[in-house]
């Protein structure tokens, strides 16, 4: 059987990321919709435990291919063996995470198989489609929908004629659920030389520290996130008192990474992170879309802000009209006075 | 040792700041309402590129666009803070380009500058956040890339040693010239406009630019040295028209919707103390937190 789906994985110190966990949970049911296998693509050193922890996700096919100088990432390498194995296995449909490696990556790749990319999906559905001009009809394509234009219209693309279809997707956006603990899937190992040329190797890594997040906003059930009417980086100190005091994570909006009052990893959006919370407590967050694309799925929203008629107070379940400076505090105090 | 550095940039609609006036009525973007400017990490590009130009003396920094004729505008801002020479790549067979194809003019119009040590883009464009035009165009022109930059801390024997910021990390890392580099926000902003090259730039203007000028216009470049900024077609730099534009993009648009939320109803309320107890209390009680 050919014309599968492939899900590329980032592994970090012999450990599969999340987002590429996230792109095997989505890939999974795009595949069984497809009729088609999902199958994985591990390009790395070490990766003798990358099995057991994707075959859960229902991987039927692994692609193994284990070389000292594929780890850390360099872009040609990992491209040599991705465009080298596609050409062979013919996928359908490709997928990796909007990362700083899926981004580097991804257009490479599909610049050299001319296949289309499509950064940066919110969600990916399967679909027909029909070029009327040339009166052709396909079936079964890749949806990928995104934002565009700094979030105020969503664009669904399609590539109807080359392959594979190729998407990326940020970490977070889709959800990571196991299928079966028990699911079989097998392992191919490749003979690495066959896929890489000497020149490949360009680039040398002199110096690596990356860090596993130190902010876990993706997964905290309860988070306060402040906008550009924050006003400053000192009224963000409110947000973490309050943040304190309820059992919460400290988000901002991308105005306000910009304007430098809080750090880039809590940007939540379309551009940022994007969280399901229990509760999302937005403060002098106007709503622009591409803010609100990040959070919208939160069970539950409370906006704080001046304007009554900001955006965001449509998607709101309580709607606070007043001065973050003074609403803050008070939270804290009532909350402090009528918990146990 | 002086360089030949290629800085590719992008004329962009200014998305940071969509205004209520940025979406018309029926759905589709008012590009009027938005400012067309520098793409900014396209900025923060050319800042390194002409920081190696102040390092190599007698290195050159020649801007690359792709757009309408009033993309010309961005390479006069590339001149005014001290690049060489620019080129526009403009002609109807590029409208409606995907990254690939955009890529695919970009690396043809590359041939045609010819020799370069180094080519320099920014990261992304705010209008698109794709990220993917500097590695298409890495990998059509057979050359390895450096995204993510943010600094160039050298440049020595063929070699670029590149300060990468990626989204959890720092990575130091060493390639070969040439290469192409994509560069973040995070890098140095762009020094301003120059007062100087402002006054030896300012008639810089393209061959069409020129025809739709007055007479005075004509005067003054007759009666002074006024440089060209060159404008290419697709037939210029040799590009197939079938890989130029929408049929060179293989993604297509199937469908482009407004962006609706569910709203919501809500419970409001002020500022006041009751007010703000009473939600607080719901809360608790509704096991929302604590």
């Amino acid at each position: 059987m050919m014309n599968n789906l492939f899900v590329y994985l980032e592994i970090e110190n012999g450990k599969v990321e999340d987002v590429s966990l996230e792109l095997l949970t989505k890939g999974r049911t795009l595949a069984s919709k497809l009729n088609c296998r999902l199958e994985a693509v591990a390009v790395g050193s070490q990766l003798e435990k990358t099995g057991e922890q994707v075959f859960p996700y229902g991987v039927d096919v692994l692609h193994l291919f284990d070389d000292a100088r594929l780890y850390p990432y360099t872009s040609q390498p990992h491209t040599s063996v991705l465009v080298k194995l596609f050409k062979e296995e013919k996928p359908q449909i490709a997928l990796m995470g909007a990362t700083s490696i899926g981004r580097d990556l991804g257009p490479r790749v599909s610049s050299a198989l001319f296949s289309g990319l499509t950064a940066d999906c919110t969600a990916l559905e399967i679909g027909d489609h029909e070029e009327k001009k040339e009166g052709k009809t396909y079936a079964n394509l890749l949806y990928q929908i995104r934002p565009a234009f700094g979030g105020n219209i969503v664009a669904t693309i399609v590539n109807p004629d080359n392959r594979p279809q190729m998407a990326t997707v940020r970490e977070g956006v889709m959800k990571k659920e196991i299928l079966n603990a028990d699911y079989q899937g097998k392992t191919i190992i490749y003979d690495v030389k066959k896929y890489l040329s000497e020149t490949d190797f360009v680039i040398n890594v002199i110096e690596r520290h990356i860090e596993s997040s130190k902010v876990n906003i993706k997964s905290a059930p309860i988070i306060v996130s402040g906008g550009y009417g924050m006003g400053s980086k000192e009224n963000f100190q409110l947000l973490y008192d309050l943040a304190n005091t309820i059992g919460a994570e400290v988000g901002a909006s991308r105005a306000a990474v910009d304007a430098g009052f809080a750090e880039h990893e809590r940007q939540i959006g379309q551009t940022g992170v994007t969280v399901r919370p229990k509760l999302y407590i937005a403060c002098g967050i106007s709503g622009q879309i591409q803010h609100i694309a990040g959070m919208q799925d939160a069970s539950m929203i409370i906006a704080v802000n001046n304007d009554p008629n900001a955006p965001i107070n449509a998607i709101a379940d309580y709607v606070v009209t007043g001065d973050v400076e003074q609403v803050i505090p008070k939270m804290i105090k009532y909350y402090k006075k009528n918990s146990k | 040792m002086s360089l030949k550095i290629i800085v590719l940039a992008k004329q962009v609609p200014d998305t940071r700041n969509v205004g209520k006036d940025a979406m018309k009525a029926d759905g589709t973007v008012n590009r009027a309402a938005l400012p067309a400017i520098f793409n900014p990490e396209d900025l923060n590009a050319l800042e390194q590129a002409l920081r190696l130009k102040d390092e190599f003396p007698g290195s050159t920094v020649t801007l690359l666009t792709m757009g309408p004729s009033r993309a010309a505008d961005i390479i006069r801002e590339g001149l005014f803070r001290g690049a060489d020479d620019g080129y526009l790549l403009t002609d109807r067979v590029f409208a409606g380009a995907d990254t690939l194809a955009t890529s695919y003019a970009l690396h043809m119009a590359i041939k045609k500058i010819g020799r370069f040590d180094l080519i320099i883009s920014g990261r992304q464009a705010i209008d698109g956040d794709t990220a993917q035009v500097g590695p298409q165009v890495a990998e059509k022109l057979g050359i390895s890339q450096i995204t993510y930059a943010e600094e160039i801390q050298s440049v020595k024997n063929g070699k670029i040693t590149v300060k990468r910021r990626l989204e959890r990390g720092v990575e130091i890392v060493e390639g070969k010239l040439p290469v192409l580099v994509t560069v973040n926000d995070s890098a140095p902003n762009c020094r301003p406009r120059n007062a100087k090259l402002i006054q030896r730039y300012k008639y810089a203007k393209t061959a069409s630019e020129r025809q739709a000028e007055s007479n005075d216009y004509v005067n003054i470049c007759n009666s002074r040295a006024c440089i060209n900024i060159e404008e290419w077609s697709a037939t210029d730099v040799n590009a197939d028209a079938k890989q130029c534009g929408l049929s060179g993009s293989p993604t297509k648009v199937k469908k482009i919707e407004n962006v609706v939320f569910q709203i919501k109803e809500n419970k409001t309320f002020d500022s006041s103390d009751s007010q703000i107890e009473a939600l607080m209390v719901e809360l608790i009680t509704n096991h929302t937190i604590g």
